[in-house]
């Protein structure tokens, strides 16, 4: 706990001393986060639990904060991602230095790596939600540092305005919570509605998680952001809304079946529709922001799955369930980072994120290609990293599930695997398009063909976070098993019986490392033959076969809007996508293009006529705000005046 | 013939009307679907005059004049396939696949009065159900919509035939009734929309409403 | 030492289930056709051979190919062969079978965008939208076969498969097995889904994300979707063919009986049917998943 605190207190004081000199912010953030994962790794793998309490003059508050595995675990992500992400951030910012204050970005950024920390160890309502707000406002901050574009700051709005309201669900929930027993320290919670408690976790916590339909923020605020801040608000912060919720499942009680197939519901239309609007972005970072939308749904399929088998008694499923998702929040926070960190040093390097510019990266771009590559495949769960190992996780507990229970929870189970089969499929199809159109074929726009590779530091933060990929991949098993105390706590089973499960669980996953160590062994020997087989022999260099044209051009290459049809085209009745067609006229065409853009039908269908309709509807009160200072104190004077009467009458 | 390859098979017609743009087909793929479901009571029921007259109205009804006037009104409308539907086909079919897990969920969660002969009855019959309301709500021919209109009633019968028992007859032969008058009166209509407008499309019906936007 | 015999059969036959498609196709027509052993001498001669690489390309369509073959030479060691249990069986390796072939599918989609040719990248993007649809046909498939078996490996699956399964849940067998038919079908792009004759590229979906590859390269991609073809049929033939004797060499040959039998259909199907548009693939697929969901559907309950 000690340590903790020192971690937490270096990230703190050095995002203060940032604001004079930034590189101290940098220090402080690797520092303060290395320091921060011995105590999270300690209680983890031991299984210990350390707790503080201290009186705090607020109302309600207190200062209580507890380490136990759950909060341990999640401090992985919040110490660990947020560490590499600075030494990446230190070259990405710099090309701003002079332009922009990068220390108060620094101070900001720290800041929210320490509100992070806060919120996975607070055990006091009023202590959660004011590092919960302090996560917030940060991190809006942090999504503002480009103010100067008009998107950028409209990006801020909507995230602020979202992530308030979901604040707001959450203070209600804390209040009825609180209700009862007059104190609002986790330990002293009167749950006396659990359903409604539930249902208002659900949205509060969901706003930050990003489920569709309240992820509608997302896709605005993490491209808008620095990549290494998009990276540490895709990797970790919305997974604070994840932790939010098994933190309260944790504390209402047993759940009944509804809870599970409500998750489940919830992770398929993320999971699905949140890579289904993947597919169709040609924004790089738009495209990652909505992979993670469709990431977080899987995650939310694994806690489904978990609340189902807890409910039916069958351990086994719900061992597997939450530990496919445990498993999934570190996983996502590795490939995602890298991703952010690949499409970021692509912004650097071009000065553009949209695919249809970009192309043949891999020449000019070697080793951030690779490890763009190599994220992609963890992305995509194919084995053998560390992407396959969650979701078959979460795969083996809905067959296990489906395969042991009665008929009851069977159809929620079934759709889980066939909605993870559906988002795999169509998450290979928007990273096939991410990697092969930005990083293959011929650069399709002049700064595409001039890229410069990302520097050394950048590079090594990729290599840290895909290392990370390849190790989870391989020791799966020795990963697995270190889940099992934040398991316990998470499905309330005996110590015994988790471990039992997980080693029923472990042993197919040693399979599956086996096998895919296999298919390294066999790849090495396929690449020892090739190279024998060809050397000696004639290798002749030509263009790509043309299919008989005469001069092929960059401009008849596939497209990223073009790869992605018939996709969209299926789906067309979900995303609307509209297309800007200036069509081939004449012998001898000179002009024609089109342009696709996919926006978000959440915000177009429900939120913008809402907020539009509630804007025009306050703006009917708008003569009262004339600006004269006289007629707002008369206000108050009135305001007074008429509570006096009420109160005194 | 077993009752779970009958029900299979209407499910598998129900999927082959959503993902068809031929009106042809489509009639044809409704009158095999009446048809066998015009056999569904003589395998549910005990072989009584009562059953055999259900079945025979059925599958007389269904199978034959009703196709019968759809294709003259196919043919007196002269439109061959359903053109830009709301929905598209692929789509249906993905929504009819999602509408079967639906309907086994529901049919799980419903309290069902007695033993069903297959367990595969009220799955099947939700899943009629969903799927005509699918096609009424997707698809502009007129045509089109008696067609999910039908799929909706024999949704309804096959919960009558295999759910209820003994009570059914009567009940099921004036629905039969009913649903005969509404396919006529809507063979008409579509003959006489089509002789007076040019075309069946539904939804350029709104133009026919009182006030103008 | 049995437990070597479906890879190993995999290995050195696959090529020839080739031959038994174009065969069939070839007798239809009233050809002669080539020799069946024709995809054996064509590795052969592409495995002496030197290579051609595209200037644009990089390593990425020089790892294509090797990424595809080990992934499918890995698969073999998971699938069974009739009653004959596959040499890594667990419980679970049904899902890992189905992500390997996605894994061979993402690097050569990869290689296939790496020329930088607008006819790979159409390839490219067709062949993920169906192996996208296919795959949640496939894998609830599986689960119908996998909740009657009560077990999570495919050759657990198969050793369940009997006279007596097809006996009382016949129609559960009947449609999986159409259902893992058209997954067959789409992902090894044969008629109706795609057509491996064709010579116009831009109708290709598997053949022309290839194109470009010459030499061993092509040799690792014929014999790589030759194993991919050899897998699938297989669990087809472990289903058709319910022989489950007990003796190793009996089943073994009912089981590759039922391959023949497969190869023939396909060859059948390619031979009386055209290939459907492409818009209509998707629903094909889709059918597929659908013919899986009812299968699941019966035996849940």
């Amino acid at each position: 706990m000690t340590l903790f605190l020192y971690a937490v207190g270096i990230l703190v004081l050095s995002g203060l001393v940032a604001t004079r000199w930034p590189r101290g912010g940098v220090a402080g953030a690797i520092v303060g986060g290395a320091v921060g994962l011995f105590p999270a790794l300690h209680v983890l793998l031991t299984g210990a639990t350390e707790s503080l309490w201290c009186a705090w003059q607020v109302p309600y508050g207190s200062f209580a904060v507890q380490l136990d595995p759950l909060s341990a675990f999640f401090l992985i992500p919040v110490f660990g991602l947020p560490a590499v992400a600075a030494m990446y951030g230190s070259e990405y910012l710099a090309a701003w230095r002079g332009k922009k204050p990068l220390g108060a970005a620094w101070c900001f950024y720290n800041l929210l790596t320490a509100s992070m920390a806060l919120v996975v160890v607070a055990r006091n309502g009023v202590l959660f939600l004011v590092a919960w707000e302090v996560m917030a406002l940060t991190s809006f901050f942090l999504v503002t540092f480009e103010d100067e574009q008009e998107t950028v700051r409209a990006a801020g709005w909507t995230y602020l305005v979202a992530s308030h309201l979901g604040t707001a669900f959450l203070l209600v929930m804390f209040i009825l919570l609180g209700r009862e027993t007059g104190s609002l320290d986790f330990d002293k919670l009167a749950v006396s509605s659990p359903n409604v408690v539930f249902l208002l976790a659900l949205i509060g916590f969901g706003t930050k998680a990003g489920f569709m339909p309240l992820h509608v923020w997302l896709p605005d605020a993490h491209p808008a952001a620095p990549s290494h801040v998009s990276a540490v608000m895709s990797g970790v912060m919305i997974k604070m809304g994840i932790y939010g919720i098994l933190r309260i499942l944790t504390l209402i009680g047993p759940p009944p079946a509804w809870w599970g197939g409500t998750l489940i519901g919830i992770g398929l239309v993320s999971g699905v529709l949140g890579i289904l609007f993947a597919v169709a972005q040609s924004d790089l970072k738009r495209l990652l922001a909505y992979s993670s939308v469709e990431n977080i749904g899987i995650i939310t399929l694994g806690l489904g799955v978990g609340l189902l088998g807890i409910h039916y008694g069958v351990p086994v499923v719900a061992t597997l369930g939450f530990a496919g998702a445990l498993l999934h929040v570190i996983n996502h926070a590795l490939f995602k980072g890298l991703l952010f960190f690949g499409a970021g040093a692509v912004l650097h390097g071009t000065h553009t994120r949209n695919l249809e510019q970009l192309g043949g990266l891999l020449k000019r771009m070697p080793w951030t290609g690779l490890l763009f590559a190599l994220g992609a495949v963890a992305i995509c769960a194919l084995p053998p990293l560390n992407g396959f190992i969650g979701e078959f996780l979460i795969y083996l507990g809905a067959y296990r599930g489906a395969l042991a229970m009665d008929t009851a929870a069977t159809t929620e189970l079934l759709s889980v695997i066939a909605g993870l089969a559906l988002i795999g499929g169509l998450a290979a199809v928007s990273f096939t398009k991410a990697f092969g159109v930005a990083f293959l074929g011929e650069p399709r726009s002049e700064p595409a063909a001039h890229a410069r590779e990302a520097g050394l530091l950048m590079q090594l933060a990729m290599l840290l976070l895909a290392a990370g990929c390849v190790l989870v991949g391989l020791l799966a098993p020795a990963v697995v098993r270190a889940l099992a105390p934040a398991l316990k706590i998470v499905t309330g089973l005996p110590a015994a019986t988790v471990e039992n499960q997980l080693a029923n669980g472990l042993g197919p996953l040693g399979s599956v490392v086996l096998v895919t160590s296999l298919f390294l062994v066999v790849l090495a020997a396929l690449v020892l033959l090739r190279r024998s087989l060809l050397a000696g022999r004639t290798i002749g260099q030509s263009v790509t076969w043309d299919c008989g044209y005469a001069q092929p051009t960059v401009r008849m290459q596939y497209s990223a809007s073009s790869f992605a049809q018939p996709v969209t085209g299926l789906f067309a009745g979900l995303l609307r996508t509209r297309r800007k067609l200036v069509p081939p006229e004449g012998l001898f065409p000179r002009q024609a293009s089109l342009e696709t853009t996919t926006p978000d039908a959440a915000r177009e269908t429900i939120y913008q006529p809402a907020f539009g309709s509630v804007g025009r509807g306050l703006g009917r009160w708008r003569w009262l705000q004339h600006g004269n200072l006289h007629l707002y104190i008369l206000y108050i004077a009135l305001t007074l005046l008429v509570l006096l009467i009420w109160r005194l009458g | 013939m077993n009752t779970d390859l009958l029900l299979i098979l209407v499910a598998l017609t129900n999927l082959r009307v959503l993902g068809s743009s031929r009106l042809g087909a489509c009639i044809r793929t409704t009158a095999v679907q009446g048809v066998l479901l015009g056999l569904l009571p003589l395998l549910v029921n005990p072989l009584t005059f009562h059953t055999l007259v259900l079945a025979a109205g059925s599958v007389a009804l269904k199978g034959i004049v009703f196709p019968w006037l759809l294709f003259r009104a196919l043919r007196e409308a002269e439109v061959q396939r359903e053109v830009e539907p709301f929905v598209g086909y692929n789509l249906s079919l993905l929504l009819g696949v999602a509408a079967i897990g639906v309907a086994v969920w529901v049919s799980r969660q419903l309290p069902l009065p007695g033993a069903a002969p297959s367990s595969l009855i009220a799955p099947v019959a939700l899943f009629s159900i969903l799927a005509g309301l699918l096609v009424i709500i997707s698809r502009r021919k007129a045509v089109s919509q008696v067609l999910g209109f039908l799929i909706l009633e024999n949704g309804i019968y096959t919960f009558g035939v295999g759910l209820v028992r003994e009570t059914s007859f009567l009940v099921e032969l004036g629905v039969l009734l009913d649903v005969f008058v509404g396919v006529f009166v809507m063979g008409i209509t579509i003959f006489h929309i089509n002789r007076e407008f040019d075309h069946i499309d539904t939804d350029q019906l709104s133009t026919l409403r009182d006030w103008r936007r | 030492m049995n437990a070597l015999i479906p890879p190993l059969l995999a290995l050195v036959l696959s090529p020839l289930l080739l031959g038994v498609i174009n065969r069939t196709k070839a007798r239809f027509a009233g050809r002669r056709g080539q020799p069946v052993l024709q995809l054996y001498f064509d590795l052969a001669k592409l495995l002496r051979k030197g290579a051609v690489y595209s200037r644009t390309t990089t390593w990425v369509f020089r790892a294509g190919p090797m990424v595809g073959l080990a992934a499918a030479l890995t698969a073999i060691l998971l699938v069974p062969l009739g009653a004959l249990p596959a040499p890594l069986a667990f419980g679970g390796d049904l899902v890992l079978f189905a992500y390997l072939l996605g894994l061979m599918r993402f690097f050569t989609v990869l290689a296939a965008l790496d020329t930088g040719s607008s006819f790979e990248g159409m390839g490219a993007s067709r062949e993920v939208l169906f192996s996208a649809l296919a795959e949640p046909a496939l894998l609830l498939g599986l689960a119908a076969l996998a909740r009657r078996a009560d077990s999570l490996s495919l050759s657990g699956i198969m050793a369940a498969v009997s006279p007596v399964a097809w006996g009382t849940g016949g129609v559960v067998l009947a449609l999986v097995t159409a259902a893992l038919m058209v997954v067959l079908l789409a992902e090894n792009a044969r008629i109706p889904v795609d057509d491996p004759n064709t010579h116009l590229e831009l109708t290709m979906i598997h053949e022309v994300m290839v194109l470009d590859h010459s030499g061993p390269d092509l040799a690792m991609i014929l014999y790589g979707a030759a194993l991919k073809l050899w897998v699938m049929s297989a669990l087809l033939a472990g289903l058709i063919v319910p022989l489950r004797s007990g003796k190793v060499w009996l089943d073994a040959a009912g089981t590759l009986g039922g391959l023949l039998i497969v190869a023939v259909l396909i060859g059948i199907v390619e031979s009386s049917m055209a290939r459907l548009r492409l818009l209509r693939v998707p629903q094909l697929l889709v059918a597929a998943g659908a013919l899986a969901a009812l299968a699941l559907i019966l035996v849940l309950r």
